[in-house]
């Protein structure tokens, strides 16, 4: 294992280091508030084709993210249904953008914020919801003030992880942002480079860096929710 | 206090949303295969050097990626294929012309060995010794280079007696990385992947093809900035770039 001392300040670096920040960071905020939106959906009465839906939510968890960024592509490209439409009405293009690597990022983020907020919202219980219903709130309310604040260190954790998935994508974002140095390369496309390169030694480094802040960043987010008391 | 924390972090990431943009010089989109990642990494500052008023900006992934990137309407301006197969693909589909498409690059299939040879490999008639255990290969199906081993075993009727033997690699990298930890006693790679591994891998032979293996490039028809791509083209194919591309280890086309 070779590793090489490299400059944390030079742009060769730092580029790629806050491009990753900063995707991955929007791709957790659109995908905590999707993400439990969807989850306050299919956690209340049963409607037919919910558990559909459940499953269409978890699908990005387990799709490859080459397949599942050509399905991005395909939609969001040039040519595709939704791209031509940001095209013709906005003019907009999302390929080959840092606002394309993030669309990828919060795609494979999504379904670890709606698993762990589905699962902590199912595991409020009603009894505290319903007695809010007695006392008069509508179900919004319920939500806002009873629902979520209770199930809001699940969901939290479940954002820490879709953090740490986002800052190690890679498949989805290849396909829709491309890997351009400078522009849409983030850190894991820049290891993918460095190794096609035979430039090993770059490719660990940048490894550990990446390994070193998720954790950093894990465990501050895990100190930030510690309980102040045991309930 | 943590929501606030919470709360002020949301805000400076939504605030954050601009990247400073610098577009004085013309861009220009190469999509490149992985495989030219250093060859094409030298290129850009070259070509800008001649021509400072293009911003040429490298787009690095398999060939087939970037086929699909260009399918769906991405703008690239110029595209670098590691072989003919979608090349022809992206003629056939009208993403290119066919008179536009040259071969920039030949590489060469090798066999090569770990530094210390545990086998002592000297040939490809070596293979079938009792001391050779074990024998790096892409998977044929999938990996191009595996195709093309294949096919001069093939041909040379080794092949079936060799299978055995065989260790298959999901890419070439793989059986690089395999060659480079001592882990087999001898693989089938391309000469550049054998040169990027310096010390650690010696050849021992060219193999034989029918097909050389090529590199074609062209300029994509739907390009914005058709003049700068038809530069990049003509410097790829001209001295300087080939001479960039023989220092990494290709062949001259």
């Amino acid at each position: 294992m070779d590793f090489i001392w490299i400059d944390l300040t030079s742009p060769a670096f730092i580029t790629p280091f806050l491009l990753t920040l900063k995707v991955s960071g929007l791709a957790v905020v659109f995908s905590l508030v999707l993400g439990v939106a969807a989850a306050f959906l299919l956690t209340r009465r049963p409607f037919p084709g919910r558990d559909l839906l459940d499953a269409l939510c978890t699908l990005p968890l387990v799709m490859p993210p080459t397949v599942l960024g050509y399905y991005i592509l395909v939609l969001v490209g040039r040519r595709g249904f939704i791209g031509q439409w940001l095209q013709d009405s906005f003019g907009i293009s999302l390929m080959f953008t840092w606002q394309g690597a993030t669309i990828a990022a919060t795609v494979v983020a999504f379904p670890l914020v709606f698993k762990s907020a589905r699962a902590a919202l199912e595991g409020v219980g009603s009894r505290y919801e319903d007695a809010a219903r007695t006392l008069g709130q509508n179900e919004l309310s319920v939500f806002l003030r009873v629902s979520l604040p209770l199930a809001f260190r699940g969901i939290i954790s479940g954002g820490m992880l879709a953090f740490a998935r986002a800052m190690g994508e890679f498949g989805a974002t290849l396909m829709i942002a491309g890997n351009l140095p400078g522009r849409t390369q983030t850190l894991s496309l820049a290891v993918y480079s460095a190794v096609q390169a035979g430039n090993d030694a770059l490719a660990n480094t940048l490894v550990l860096i990446i390994s070193i802040v998720c954790v950093v960043i894990l465990v501050i987010t895990g100190k930030l929710l510690q309980p102040k008391f045991r309930q | 206090m943590k929501r606030t924390a919470l709360a002020t972090l949301l805000v400076a990431l939504v605030l954050w949303t601009s990247a400073p943009g610098t577009a004085q010089a013309r861009e220009l989109i190469v999509s490149a295969a992985a495989s030219l990642t250093d060859a094409f990494s030298d290129m850009e500052p070259a070509f800008e050097k001649a021509h400072p008023e293009v911003d040429v900006i490298m787009n690095f992934a398999s060939s087939g990626a970037l086929y699909r990137q260009i399918e769906q309407g991405a703008p690239a301006d110029v595209y670098a294929s590691a072989n003919p197969k979608w090349m022809n693909k992206a003629v056939q589909n009208r993403f290119v012309a066919e008179d536009d498409v040259a071969v920039f690059a030949r590489n060469a299939l090798v066999l090569a060995v770990p530094s210390d040879n545990p086998a002592s490999v000297s040939s490809l008639d070596d293979l079938t010794k009792r001391s050779v255990k074990s024998i790096g290969i892409g998977t044929p199906e999938t990996v191009p280079a595996g195709q093309y081993a294949k096919g001069a075993l093939v041909g040379a009727d080794l092949y079936d007696h060799l299978s055995p033997k065989m260790i298959f690699g999901e890419s070439v990298r793989q059986v690089l990385d395999y060659l480079v930890r001592g882990e087999i006693d001898c693989g089938f790679v391309y000469r550049t992947d054998a040169v990027k591994a310096g010390k650690d891998v010696s050849i021992v032979a060219e193999v034989p093809l029918e097909n050389p293996v090529t590199y074609p490039v062209a300029v994509v028809l739907d390009s914005a900035s058709d003049e700068a791509a038809r530069k990049f083209v003509a410097f790829v194919l001209g001295g300087e770039g080939r001479a960039l591309l023989e220092a990494r280890g290709f062949k001259a086309p």
